[in-house]
């Protein structure tokens, strides 16, 4: 097996550009998207640390992750959907009704 | 001297024990006047009033002959009713104890008998007579009820056993006489002199007042019957300061009540009362309480020889002053208000030369004559329709028979024709004052020759001669009512024969009424005034008696030439004195120095002080206090407002200052807060990786 | 896989894993969203890719089914449900795009240096060469070890399903 750290490392660079995508894009979609490429970037993490203890562990972990993550982009999408009826708008800068 | 006698009333006979109701029956009318006075028929109010005075006259004749009836060195009975002011005990000056203790007492003793019988006998007289001279007029009853209240007062004076009583009866007499005077109180004439006679008698009160406290002080009581124990306990020499001063101070306010100078300026003014007014308080009885104070207190004033000089040259002034000024007035009244000032100076020369039996035999044949005179001029006014010039009278005496011979026979009381009452007590006065001094006899005799002079002035003007009298006025001429012209002839009648009681021992008669007030008059050895040499030497008493007899006729033969003879004669000597005239007929100006000099200086402190009160008082006190409240309040606003509201606004503002900061965290931006997330896990991170890591390590 | 010569290990790899950072980036930056979906689909693939490479089969087929199959789709309906044409001219990225890349960057660095400088004693471990079947192993898994979770899971699901409808409901509809 490949060394675990490649694999960290490329879990990392997947988080880091989530990360990025969350921050920085004002395109309520487009984040939803990149919180979906966080999670991915975890569910490598997990797996690869399952096979290199050899245990399924870490597998079982990820399928609930991603049954999670299903959840979280219907709801989270019913939600844009609503926001868009009532906003006519999907950027996230202009959803500032919280604002001071 | 006689000591009091127990006073519980099984021991006294009725009338004795019950003197303290003699003062009460006219209380009783004055206060049912009050109350019920105005809703009450006249008849109503004559029967009450003038019954309660019969009533005092009654028990006044019962204690007196209960009395006599005594042994001369026990007339004494001294009734107490309560202790009014309570008893306070001190250390006079010497170190005795003084104890000043003033009672409701009631004192009937020689001297108080004559005084009330006097007071209430004149006065039933005079209130008979006021019940026809007032039947027309408006106030009948408020009239009566505060003739009733003077006879209270007036009692009282009269019936006290120390000082402070009589102090409440001097001052209640006061009051009534200003009540009285102004009884026609629309007019401003007359409610001016009520205020004057009351203003100018508190002057004399106020040294009478004086008096009282420093007897209090240097005798250490102020009973009567306890006064000449003290003077004789106390050891104070006869002339001592002290004691001239206490004397000096009671004359002070004898001067006031009795109308001497300097005090007698209220009294000519005082006749703007109702004439039975002027005949009863300030003929017979209020004038006469500052004769009866100073024979009262005689013990204080036998110990004082200066004192004892003033009050003697300041009663001769006083007769020989006022009666210049009474020759030349033209009104009736005026005329006798003049010669009771100069009267009243007879008395208290007689008192000032240690004569006080003889002043109070004066005082009591005064009351008789005086009233008489003035009830007189009463009817007079009344025929003539209310007037009161003697110019516009004139050949009266047919037309109202019973005045004119009752006039007549007062006038020639007063003038001292023998044997009337007036001839009696002036006489006895004059030849104690002859043994005094020359100088004070002689002031005495020529007063005696004006006063005789002016009286008849009056007589004949008012009823001989020819009628000056205005037409309109000659037909409504008629005699008096009955209830007017009977106490004129029973005053006449005394005047007569009221002497008697008198009668001198160098003419064979046995001086009852000296010898029954003799008790009452202390004697001090070392007072007696050596008699002056020239005067012993020569005359004697039937000597002085035929000399004042003399001067007597003198004035009355003037005055029948000058008013009845030669009647151009009065217009062409007032012509050529012309200055002199003017000056004694406008009383000398002494109203007019008054009023310069204390009346408008008071008048004027009065309104510096107004204008003190309304500028310092008013406007630094009262308005400063405003001004400093609300100043006080602006300051306290500012406090409150930029202090304790400020600190909590500065609370505030400060939460609100750093709030402007903190909201800006909320951006309402999901994404900004992800970033603070973001932030803090890095700042997680950063603190293990760099600071934990090595630490656990 | 677990037992192929490690070069072709390391090939598929790289391989994979260039091509799910390209595509991750390529979504993140891209204009039009439905790239950026298709982007991200394309970064899942190579994802599933590297799960088969580490000999995780049922995961690799879950990945592909699940995940892209409904999640991407279900994000690609949205898409076309939203209007996108204005959005499209919009600026893309917002105000704090700077910061958020610096802070992202140092994230990142720390994280890697934290692996750099710790991750040796990963070494240690031996991982076995030969594995049982992998489909059944997760089974057993799934539904002896974790049958409680599993069963949240379902519940989960149908509470995410409830909430969506009636968020994406019309009122008064």
């Amino acid at each position: 097996m490949i060394p675990v750290t490649h694999y960290i490392f490329l879990s990392l660079a997947l988080l880091t550009i989530g990360v990025i995508g969350v921050l920085t894009r004002r395109n309520v979609i487009v984040i939803l998207m990149s919180i979906e490429l966080i999670l991915n970037a975890v569910n490598i993490n997990l797996v690869a640390f399952s096979r290199m203890f050899g245990q399924v562990h870490g597998q079982v972990f990820a399928i609930f992750i991603i049954t999670d993550a299903a959840a979280e982009a219907a709801v989270g999408l019913g939600i844009i959907i609503a926001l868009f009826r009532n906003r006519e708008t999907v950027l996230a800068d202009e959803m500032d009704i919280l604002k001071w | 001297m006689v000591n009091s006698l127990p006073t519980a009333q099984g021991l006294l006979p009725f009338f004795l024990a019950y003197i303290w109701l003699i003062p009460m029956f006219p209380l009783a009318g004055a206060f049912l006047m009050l109350l019920f006075g105005r809703v009450v028929r006249k008849a109503v109010v004559s029967a009450v009033c003038v019954g309660s005075v019969a009533i005092s006259f009654f028990f006044a004749c019962g204690a007196f002959l209960q009395l006599i009836a005594r042994p001369a060195d026990e007339r004494v009975a001294q009734v107490i009713l309560f202790e009014w002011v309570p008893a306070g005990v001190y250390h006079l000056q010497s170190g005795a104890l003084g104890r000043f203790v003033a009672d409701w007492g009631f004192l009937l003793d020689p001297l108080s008998a004559v005084m009330i019988l006097v007071v209430t006998g004149v006065g039933l007289l005079i209130h008979i007579y006021s019940t026809g001279y007032m039947a027309h007029e408006g106030g009948y009853y408020r009239f009566f009820g505060y003739l009733n209240l003077f006879m209270f007062s007036m009692l009282m004076l009269v019936l006290a056993n120390n000082l402070l009583l009589l102090f409440v009866g001097w001052e209640g007499v006061g009051t009534c006489s200003y009540l009285l005077i102004g009884f026609y109180f629309h007019r401003k004439s007359a409610s001016d002199a009520g205020k004057k006679a009351f203003i100018v008698n508190r002057i004399g009160d106020a040294g009478f007042l004086l008096g009282i406290f420093l007897t209090s002080a240097v005798l250490g009581t102020i009973r009567f019957t306890e006064i000449l124990p003290a003077l004789t306990v106390s050891n104070l020499p006869v002339g001592a300061p002290v004691l001239t001063a206490i004397a000096l101070l009671f004359f002070v306010g004898a001067t006031g009540k009795s109308a001497q100078i300097p005090l007698y300026v209220w009294l000519p003014d005082a006749m703007e009362g109702p004439t039975p007014v002027s005949a009863l308080i300030h003929a017979a009885t209020m004038v006469t309480a500052g004769v009866y104070m100073v024979t009262r207190t005689n013990a204080i004033f036998q110990h004082a020889p200066f004192a004892m000089e003033v009050v003697a040259g300041v009663g001769a002034a006083t007769a020989l002053f006022a009666a210049t000024i009474g020759v030349l007035q033209n009104d009736i009244k005026k005329v006798l208000a003049y010669s009771t000032v100069s009267q009243l100076g007879y008395m208290f020369l007689a008192c000032g030369v240690g004569a006080f039996s003889a002043g109070i035999f004066h005082l009591m044949t005064h009351a008789f004559f005086k009233g008489l005179l003035f009830l007189g001029a009463g009817s007079v006014i009344h025929a003539m329709s209310g007037e009161q010039d003697m110019r516009k009278m004139g050949g009266l005496a047919k037309k109202i028979p019973i005045t004119y011979w009752t006039m007549l026979i007062a006038t020639l009381a007063i003038a001292g024709i023998f044997p009337f009452a007036g001839f009696l007590s002036k006489d006895l006065i004059l030849g104690k004052v002859y043994e005094h001094g020359l100088l004070l006899w002689l002031v005495g005799y020529f007063t005696a020759g004006m006063t005789a002079f002016y009286m008849f002035r009056l007589i004949v003007l008012t009823f001989h001669g020819q009628s000056r009298v205005e037409h309109d006025v000659e037909h409504h001429i008629h005699e008096s009512p009955k209830s007017m012209t009977i106490p004129l002839i029973i005053l006449a009648g005394l005047s007569i024969f009221g002497g008697w009681v008198g009668w001198p021992e160098i003419l064979r008669g046995s001086n009852h009424f000296v010898h029954f007030l003799a008790p009452m008059i202390t004697s001090v050895q070392e007072a007696r005034v050596p008699a002056s040499e020239a005067a012993q030497a020569h005359l004697g008493e039937v000597e002085l008696m035929l000399l004042s007899e003399g001067l007597v006729f003198l004035g009355i033969l003037f005055a029948w030439f000058l008013y009845l003879k030669r009647v151009d004669l009065p217009e062409k000597i007032k012509a050529h004195t012309g200055g002199l005239y003017k000056l004694v007929y406008n009383k000398y100006y002494v109203d007019e120095i008054y009023d310069a000099m204390f009346v408008n200086r008071t008048k004027d402190l009065a309104t510096s002080l107004g204008s003190f009160d309304n500028a310092v008082i008013n406007g630094m006190g009262v308005d400063g206090a405003g001004w400093l409240t609300r100043y006080i309040s602006t300051l306290s606003m500012w406090w409150d407002t930029w202090i304790v509201d400020g600190s909590v606004r500065l609370a505030s503002r400060l939460i609100w200052l750093v709030s402007q900061v903190a909201r800006m965290f909320q951006t309402g931006l999901v994404q900004s807060y992800m970033l603070v997330i973001v932030i803090g896990v890095v700042g997680f991170l950063s603190y293990y990786f760099w600071v934990l890591r090595h630490l656990h390590s | 896989m677990g037992t192929a010569p490690i070069a072709l290990q390391y090939g598929f790899f790289y391989f994979f894993a260039g091509l799910a950072i390209l595509c991750a980036i390529l979504m993140v930056c891209g204009r039009n969203v439905v790239h950026s979906a298709i982007f991200l689909i394309g970064s899942l693939l190579a994802t599933a890719g590297i799960y088969l490479q580490l000999t995780a089969e049922f995961l690799f087929i879950v990945q592909v089914i699940l995940y892209v199959g409904g999640i991407m789709v279900l994000f690609v309906f949205v898409i076309m449900l939203v209007n996108l044409d204005v959005a499209s001219r919009q600026r893309q990225f917002n105000k704090q795009v700077w910061l958020a890349v610096l802070l992202t960057i140092v994230l990142g660095g720390e994280l890697g240096l934290m692996t750099h400088v710790d991750g040796s004693i990963f070494n240690s471990v031996n991982a076995p060469q030969a594995l049982p079947a992998n489909t059944n192993e997760v089974a057993t898994a799934l539904f002896q070890t974790y049958m409680l979770p599993f069963e949240i899971a379902s519940i989960m699901l149908l509470v995410a399903m409830v909430g969506a409808v009636l968020m994406a409901k019309r009122r008064g509809a």
